[in-house]
């Protein structure tokens, strides 16, 4: 098995030099070789793993509770525009 | 005059309160030894050295009132830079937050606040926690303070560090496969990773959630009570935290061992270091001296541990990671260093389409066997023993390239986190002048038994009292 890494690397919105993804695939196959080590295990009867200690379903009451004001949740954001977050346009001038 | 950096959290407390020293005096002690050693052991990111020394007044204000004191008043504490704390700066050791202050405090650091703790800092890690030595923080390895060619473990390495050679005296730190238990093993400390949901989580950086939990390393075994009694319990903004009552970890501390049943399970010492092992056989002699009774046990599953550890936490770090965008906060992904890169292709890569089975759900189910291991042996026995580390404290630079055997390092740590079960580290000796740690590891919940085995150990042999020489 060998990872497609400029694939993989697309997925996860990485920039990576060929010399990272050199170096990046050579060690991720020696991880994956060593994954295959899970092959010997029988699992096709085992349940799996969801909350590790049982709990299920933690609901709370719906009501609002002090938070952070806009001014404090914006305050690690370096371009802001009227207190909202300012991001690089996605779409260009004249798509509808 | 006694050099107050050596004190144990329970000595310390007890001179504030009867007012043999002053809460600023104490601080004051530390900082000045955190200030000096930082440059060689690079323990610290951030020193808060204007914000501790302001809080350290207002505890002796309180003493000066006659005021109860809460359990950690006074005590200057070290928080991994993982946790977020208002107004300080909080960068995951990476440089994607370099410049990150947070709005919030996290959980425990609320928690510890209102304790009247003094923080003095935020302490250096492996980057996002991705390690076992220390040596992926983006800010610069940690030294070991017993051998500064050597590292102190990791991912929790500049709180290991910073607690063995007197800079603070506690820290908090976070284990999500070793991170807190391999550090404290290799800086002469005691670490205990809680049971899974012990503990909140809410405003720590997140690794791999299924297994994340936040861990304390403390001097000696009372210490360590002492913080999990206040950081424990449930938490609405952690809903991954168990609704059961907090007990109180101190009582009955010294309750002993006598009848305990402590298994020591084959799988983890068939082709263990001869000379670490020696170490482990003969503190399973010691508690056999105080009465409990050692049997042999098998964890047939332990060998898949890793595998099945390395399949999860890169999985679980590709969605968690995937938030840091550069956009709200922080720096862009450019900025990751080389293991979050690598964890991350790793784990895009075992969710992908057409992967997800033969990896993730492969090692979802393989866990459930390990947890099963575990539960079956807690049928016959109280609590198991085992090493910490397969090697003593190694070489900075000896394993940094190649990442496969710097994860085969976590080998008998991961299985607990694995299993969600408690674990507490203790010291148990030296070898060669380097120190080595074991583990007593319980059922869900067990944390008050292991405090009270670690704790009659510990009052035997008091490993804790050898220091560094720094």
């Amino acid at each position: 098995m060998k990872i497609d890494i400029s694939h993989v690397a697309k997925l996860a919105n990485l920039k990576l030099s060929p010399a990272e993804e050199k170096k990046f695939g050579d060690q991720l196959d020696e991880v994956l070789d060593y994954f295959t080590k899970l092959n010997e295990v029988k699992t096709e009867i085992v349940q799996p793993i969801d909350h590790i200690t049982g709990l299920e379903n933690v609901q709370r009451q719906d009501v609002a509770q002090p938070s952070l004001s806009q001014e404090e949740a914006l305050s690690a954001t370096r371009k802001t525009h009227n207190g909202f977050i300012q991001v690089e346009a996605i779409l260009e001038s004249g798509d509808h | 005059m006694v050099d107050v950096t050596n004190l144990t959290l329970q000595d310390a407390s007890k001179m504030l309160s009867s007012k043999q020293i002053k809460a600023k005096e104490l601080t004051e002690a530390f900082l000045d030894r955190t200030k000096k050693l930082n440059e060689k052991l690079n323990s610290f990111i951030t020193i808060t050295e204007d914000i501790a020394l302001k809080q350290a007044e207002k505890v002796d204000k309180l003493i000066e009132g006659n005021q109860k004191l809460p359990p950690l008043a006074g005590m200057p504490i070290g928080v991994k830079d993982l946790f977020c704390t208002k107004g300080i700066k909080t960068t995951a050791a990476s440089k994607v937050l370099e410049n990150y202050v947070p709005a919030y405090d996290s959980t425990v650091v609320s928690k510890i606040k209102d304790s009247q703790t003094v923080i003095l800092g935020k302490t250096n890690h492996d980057a996002w926690a991705h390690g076992a030595s220390g040596e992926n923080s983006d800010f610069g390895p940690t030294k070991n303070p017993y051998d500064l060619e050597r590292v102190p473990g990791g991912s929790s390495s500049g709180s290991a560090a910073a607690v063995a050679s007197g800079q603070c005296i506690a820290a908090l730190s976070t284990d999500t496969g070793g991170s807190t238990r391999q550090p404290a093993s290799f800086c002469n400390l005691v670490g205990i990773k809680p049971t899974y949901g012990r503990v909140s989580r809410y405003g720590v950086m997140a690794m791999a959630s299924s297994l994340d939990t936040i861990g304390h390393m403390t001097k000696t075994v009372w210490d360590n009570a002492q913080i999990l009694n206040v950081t424990a319990g449930n938490d609405t903004n952690d809903a991954t935290t168990s609704p059961r009552p907090v007990e109180d970890y101190i009582k009955e501390i010294e309750k002993g061992v006598k009848g305990k049943r402590i298994g020591l399970p084959r799988e983890y010492f068939d082709g263990l270091d001869p000379k670490i092992k020696s170490v482990i056989d003969k503190a399973s002699k010691e508690l056999e001296n105080l009465g409990a009774i050692i049997s042999d046990i098998s964890l047939p599953h332990t060998q898949y541990g890793i595998a099945t550890y390395y399949i999860i936490v890169p999985s679980e770090i590709s969605s968690n990671l995937a938030r840091y965008d550069g956009i709200r906060y922080g720096n862009g992904r450019d900025s990751f260093g080389a293991e979050a890169k690598r964890r991350i292709i790793l784990g895009t890569f075992a969710l992908s389409s057409g992967y997800y089975d033969a990896y993730y759900l492969k090692a979802m189910k393989v866990r459930r066997l390990i947890r099963d291991d575990f539960v079956n042996a807690f049928k016959n026995v109280d609590a198991i023993i085992a090493p910490v580390s397969p090697t003593l404290p190694f070489k900075i630079g000896e394993k940094v390239n190649d990442p496969l055997t710097m994860y085969l390092a976590d080998v008998y740590t991961v299985n607990v986190n694995l299993a969600g079960i408690p674990s507490l580290t203790v010291p148990a000796g030296f070898i060669d002048g380097l120190p080595v740690g074991m583990q007593v590891i319980g059922p869900d919940f067990s944390e008050k038994l292991l405090y009270q085995i670690g704790s009659a150990y510990e009052q035997k042999t008091k490993w804790y009292k050898s220091k560094p020489n720094i």
